[in-house]
């Protein structure tokens, strides 16, 4: 399949939208530029398992290489393995359910969509881009619309907001920015200097180089996946983001983090990774207890699902950071089911809140009466939250739990002994949420007046749900899928 | 029909009956109406064909030569692969066990089931009950049947979330939700335990197939023992943790003390699941747990074996105590399920392996055998006189033995049961299990016996309150609940008179040759004499209504405070719930990450800020000022060159 689809099908949605007429039109139009996303992210998973074979030793594919800046050695170089694909894939999803939630936006409704395809964009860009400054443009190209989408669409104290994760996410990327120009200068000494991910991996990058830049490239990667202590963006953003940009802010943007820190700083610094391990596992148990802690004192909905974000991410950090086939494969895995379950998450609570206009526990309760549909949706996003097997959660935490546990050293058995006793603390903050939202007596008696969720709702969430359940109860499909990106990362950190 | 197709019809049913019910139950007035009877009769097929793989197991002809019962793998398929041998799978293992809780999962759950069709009746959500049941079903027997310790794990996960919405079935009820939420957290805890010692006997042993655990970690000789027998932590093997902590998740899900918390909340579900869910079947599975590994505990492991036998005896006396001074019914129930499944529990911890020395282990599941069909018993029959009384407690009860003949002669049969009188089933299951404990462990031995006779004290102060004393309501118009209601009520009197025939442990045992069953009337004075003290005493008090329970209760004083309130480990769980986790971590993390990680960054911004309005004035759009800067700069510069110059 030629991957430049892509970018192309993105691109003229976008255009679409800007011509199109009216909210009727744009939503339309968006919405076939959507499901075609979603149609050639299936067609390149069929096409890849066709092409794939075990141990072809390709390690990309569909491949292609045009050039850009040439004297620079840039040059705009695609191709996918299984992990970008399993990355495609997820984004279409959540690109798919986020613009079917937003079809009652009324507010410059063609501004608003052509964001959110343009974020889009940006995102297929960066997870098919083998050259890192590709990569690095297609990045930034998914920060800007995060900005205006909270500034202008969102709730609460948005301005603020939207400053401070753009400020954030910017300062995450100066870090990258000066990672990837340590890398490049570093690059295939005593040859011509290159920007290409698979040259540098060949090539090596000099030891005393790795150990100055990888903590570049993977706080600023680590930023945009709510590294602990730079998380704070992820609260205020999330908060005041409108539902769609909710969702594709946890659902995709934190996922560029994730696949950052694997595609780019580990896989590229393997010998300043392992140097560096156990301060990643470090930040990643942090993330993960104290991000479920913070996430018990939360009253409102979309914090709750926010602070948990950060927890759970913390697994794909910490995944990553114990540098074993069976934890990063799980990192990876928890990255698809981290987008997809907090997408969903973050769909039913913007369906409560455009219906009783609040988000507060305290001003929620007996919702599962009125608005069963919305409500077993938000129990159901829980209980996938909250690791129940027969969902992706279970899984991808499962594994990485293995995978962790496969280093017999105290302190990462500590680390590991720790992150799974945030599981309870899960199911305590979920059951929480549930207890007073869904459940429980109807506290405001003007709920009794609100009804369930419209059809395209249903759409989405049936969308979302159906890719939870389908890696939760087949998970053999993801793990073979990645597991021959996994098998490349490894025998380069065995090196 | 081939094995594999009626596995999976006995675990498949209930779930389609779930997918099925659960989807689409609400919004088709059709399948609303008839949800009952489809959730029902799938599950008569499933117990059908459970009955029918059972009796092919046990009756095979090859046991009637003599040979030992063996495990057998109906198939088992590859789920989640972690590489290097291990793996989660999926699998079906049919032994002596599995076959067993597979016909008393399916039989109970169709009983209540049945039950259900009069008792729920008119709910607003009916079939969403039906699919709550159907998914608790089908998490049950794929825990039963678990090939690999992590699928058990994940059947263990789906029987707690199945337990969480049938106990907050009602959903508006504040106490329900909370009872619901207390469960699943409590479990989850426990099941935290249980996780941690998966990963390490998994470690250890490099797979998770129960098989090939069991044969490395029993046999003294492979490297694996080996291994996991010289690793230690804080003065104990590796092994032990593993046992221990696998043991913490049985204790959870058994209500064994102090994980037992949960139970008597759960009593907020409806009727019918307590007596499903936290009286046959789920509250067992710890047991169940325990007896799936039983060869590594007993040939590898005495220490964590005895743990099981103290923790087992413990809550067997704790809750026979408290049972004494609940006067909710379903409570006093509660508690007599936790106290039976310490005499299981303890059972398991005195046994050894093979042969007579096994008898705990034959004892202990077959008291998880009988004790299924009386407790369910006792329970619908709690749930009938509910139906018509509209009250738990028993001071509402009193002289119904008029108004419901057949729940009376039900409930007094179940109680006969439980209490240990012969010929009924509860007799015979629990003198095995004393009997095996005089041997090992007198101590053991003799509060199991002490415990026999309070259990027979505080089943029949509920008898005799329920159904003698005095009326305190006219109950006269009320009638005593529909046919689906009294069936199973009669089939399970039945049951609970005759199963204790069965010649259990020539079936049931630790290695699976059978044992001969004998019975020691010598040794049965004891205890059957013990019961019938326990049920005068409680004639006494109540069977007349009269001052007397009052006055024992104010002689004993602050002791009788502190029993009735359960020893105020409720209240302690809530100080530390409430206080220490939210005061102690909760609070501080979101106040540090709200001042001091989030104040940092907004300090950041606000120092930029505050700087560049400092150095703003620079820019002033005064050419003057800018004339000054140019010159002011050159002087500078010259003065900066002549000194370099020099």
């Amino acid at each position: 399949m030629n991957l430049l689809f892509l970018l192309i099908v993105p691109f003229l949605t976008a255009l679409g939208v800007l011509a199109a007429k009216g909210l009727k039109q744009v939503r339309t139009v968006s919405f076939i530029g959507a499901a075609l996303q979603l149609l050639l992210a299936f067609y390149l998973l069929v096409q890849y398992q066709q092409i794939h074979v075990e141990g072809d030793g390709m390690l990309m594919y569909f491949e292609q290489s045009f050039a850009w800046f040439p004297s620079l050695g840039i040059s705009f170089h695609i191709g996918v393995d299984g992990i970008s694909i399993a990355m495609i894939l997820l984004t279409s999803l959540v690109v798919v359910a986020g613009i079917l939630v937003s079809y009652g936006m009324e507010h410059l409704h063609k501004e608003f969509f052509f964001l959110l395809i343009l974020l889009s964009l940006g995102a297929y860009g960066f997870f098919i881009a083998l050259d890192i400054f590709t990569l690095f443009f297609f990045l930034e190209v998914a920060v800007i619309p995060k900005f205006l989408l909270i500034g202008i669409w969102g709730s609460g104290n948005k301005e603020k907001s939207a400053m401070k994760l753009a400020l954030m996410l910017m300062g995450g990327s100066a870090l990258i920015f000066v990672g990837l120009i340590g890398t490049y200068y570093y690059s295939n000494p005593g040859g011509a200097r290159t920007f290409s991910l698979m040259e540098l991996a060949n090539g090596g990058i000099p030891l005393q180089a790795q150990l100055i830049f990888f903590p570049f490239l993977f706080a600023g990667f680590g930023v945009f996946t709510a590294l602990f202590p730079f998380h704070t963006w992820v609260p205020d953003g999330h908060s005041s983001a409108p539902t769609a940009a909710s969702m594709f802010l946890a659902g995709i943007s934190m996922k560029l983090g994730g696949y950052g820190c694997l595609r780019v700083a580990t896989f590229l610094m393997p010998v300043a990774a392992e140097q560096y391990a156990w301060i990643i596992i470090l930040l990643a148990t942090i993330a993960i207890i104290y991000g479920a802690f913070a996430t018990l004192m939360q009253t409102d909905l979309k914090y709750i699902n926010a602070y948990s974000s950060i927890s759970h991410c913390g697994f794909v950090l910490l995944g990553i950071g114990m540098l074993n086939k069976v934890a990063i494969t799980g990192a990876v895995m928890q990255m698809v089911s981290h987008g997809l379950m907090t997408a969903l998450f973050f769909a039913a609570i913007g369906m409560m809140y455009s219906r009783t206009h609040t988000r507060l526990l305290a001003q929620l309760g007996g919702l599962l009466k009125v608005m069963p549909f919305i409500s077993s949706i938000f129990i159901i996003a829980g209980l996938c939250s909250l690791g129940l097997p027969g969902f992706s959660g279970f899984v991808s935490e499962m594994t990485v739990f293995v995978g962790a546990w496969q280093n017999p050293d105290f302190w990462y058995r500590l680390a590991t002994i720790l992150s799974c006793a945030s599981i309870v603390v899960t199911a305590v903050y979920i059951l929480r949420a549930a207890g007073k939202s869904v459940m429980g007596p109807i506290v405001n008696q003007d709920h009794l007046k609100l009804s369930d969720a419209l059809w395209n709702e249903k759409v989405a969430a049936v969308v979302l749900l159906s890719a939870i359940v389908i890696i939760g109860v087949a998970p053999f499909v993801l793990t073979d899928l990645l597991s021959p990106g996994t098998d490349v990362l490894m025998a380069k950190l065995l090196k | 029909m081939s094995d594999i197709t009626q596995i999976l019809l006995i675990i498949g049913l209930p779930f389609i009956a779930f997918l099925l019910l659960g989807i689409f139950g609400n919004s088709s007035t059709l399948l609303k109406n008839s949800a009952g009877i489809i959730g029902t009769s799938l599950m008569a097929i499933s117990c059908f064909f459970a009955i029918q793989i059972a009796s092919g197991y046990f009756l095979s002809p090859s046991h009637a030569s003599g040979e030992a019962f063996s495990p057998s793998i109906v198939f088992k398929y590859v789920w989640l692969n972690f590489g290097s041998g291990k793996s989660i799978d999926i699998g079906a293992f049919v032994d002596p066990i599995s076959a067993m809780m597979l016909v008393v999962v399916t039989f109970i759950s169709l009983m209540v089931h049945i039950f259900s069709l009069g008792y729920m009746k008119g709910e607003e959500r009916f079939a969403t009950y039906y699919a709550f049941l159907g998914l608790f079903t089908f998490s049950m027997l794929g825990l039963v049947i678990s090939a690999n310790i992590f699928q058990i794990y994940i059947f263990w996960e789906l029987v707690g979330v199945s337990s969480f919405l049938l106990i907050g079935y009602y959903f508006q009820k504040p106490s329900a939700v909370a009872a619901s939420k207390k469960a699943f957290i409590v479990t989850r805890f426990a099941d935290l335990g249980f996780l941690i010692g998966i990963l390490t006997l998994g470690f250890y042993s490099e797979t998770f197939d129960f098989q090939e655990l069991i044969a490395r970690l029993s046999n003294h000789q492979t490297p694996q023992f080996l291994a996991i027998a010289s690793a230690s932590f804080l003065g104990l093997s590796a092994l032990t943790w593993g046992l221990v902590l696998v043991f913490i998740g049985g204790a959870g899900k058994s209500a064994m003390f102090p994980l037992h918390i949960w139970l008597p909340d759960a009593m907020e579900g409806p009727t019918p699941v307590s007596a499903l869910i936290h009286a046959a079947t789920m509250v067992v599975a710890g047991v169940f747990l325990v007896a799936r590994l039983f060869p590594i505990f007993a040939l590898s492991d005495q220490a964590a074996l005895n743990i099981v036998a103290y923790i087992g005896i413990i809550s067997a006396l704790f809750a026979a105590i408290i049972a004494c001074t609940q006067t909710d019914i379903k409570r006093v129930l509660a508690f007599s399920t936790m106290s039976q499944i310490g005499y299981m529990m303890f059972a398991l911890g005195v046994s050894g392996y093979g042969g007579e020395e096994g008898a705990g282990f034959s004892a202990s599941m077959f008291h998880l055998f009988t004790h299924a069909f009386f407790k369910s018993l006792l329970f619908l029959g709690a749930g009938s006189i509910i139906h018509m009384v509209h009250s738990n407690e028993m001071g509402d009860m009193g002289g119904l033995r008029k108004y419901m003949p057949i729940t009376h002669i039900a409930f007094l049969i179940a109680c006969l049961a439980i209490s240990g009188i012969p010929p009924f089933a509860g007799f015979f299951s629990k003198e095995a299990i004393l009997h095996a404990a005089h041997q090992s462990h007198p101590g053991i031995y003799y509060l199991g016996l002490f415990t026999s006779m309070l259990t027979a004290f505080y089943m029949f102060r509920l008898y005799f309150s329920i159904f003698w004393s005095k009326e305190s309501k006219d109950h006269s118009h009320h009638s005593e609940g529909t046919w689906s209601m009294k069936i199973p009520l009669i089939i399970l009197s039945i049951a609970s008179i005759l199963v204790g025939f069965v010649p259990f442990s020539s079936y049931v045992s630790s290695d699976g040759l059978g044992l001969e069953s004998h019975l020691d009337w010598m040794f049965s004075i004891a205890p059957v004499s013990l019961a019938f003290l326990g049920i005068g005493f409680a004639a006494y008090l109540y069977l007349k209504e009269n001052d007397k329970p009052e006055s024992i209760a104010n002689s004993l004083g602050s002791i009788f405070t502190w029993v009735k309130h359960k020893f105020y480990i409720d209240e302690l769980y809530l100080f530390i719930t409430k206080k220490v986790i939210f005061n102690l971590f909760g609070k501080p993390a979101a106040w540090i990450d709200k001042n001091i990680i989030d104040g940092f960054y907004a300090l950041s911004a606000d120092i930029t800020t505050a700087v560049s309005f400092s150095i703003r004035g620079i820019q002033s759009g005064k050419v003057q000022g800018y004339a000054l800067y140019f010159f002011g700069g050159i002087l500078g510069l010259a003065i900066l060159f002549i000194y370099i110059m020099n």
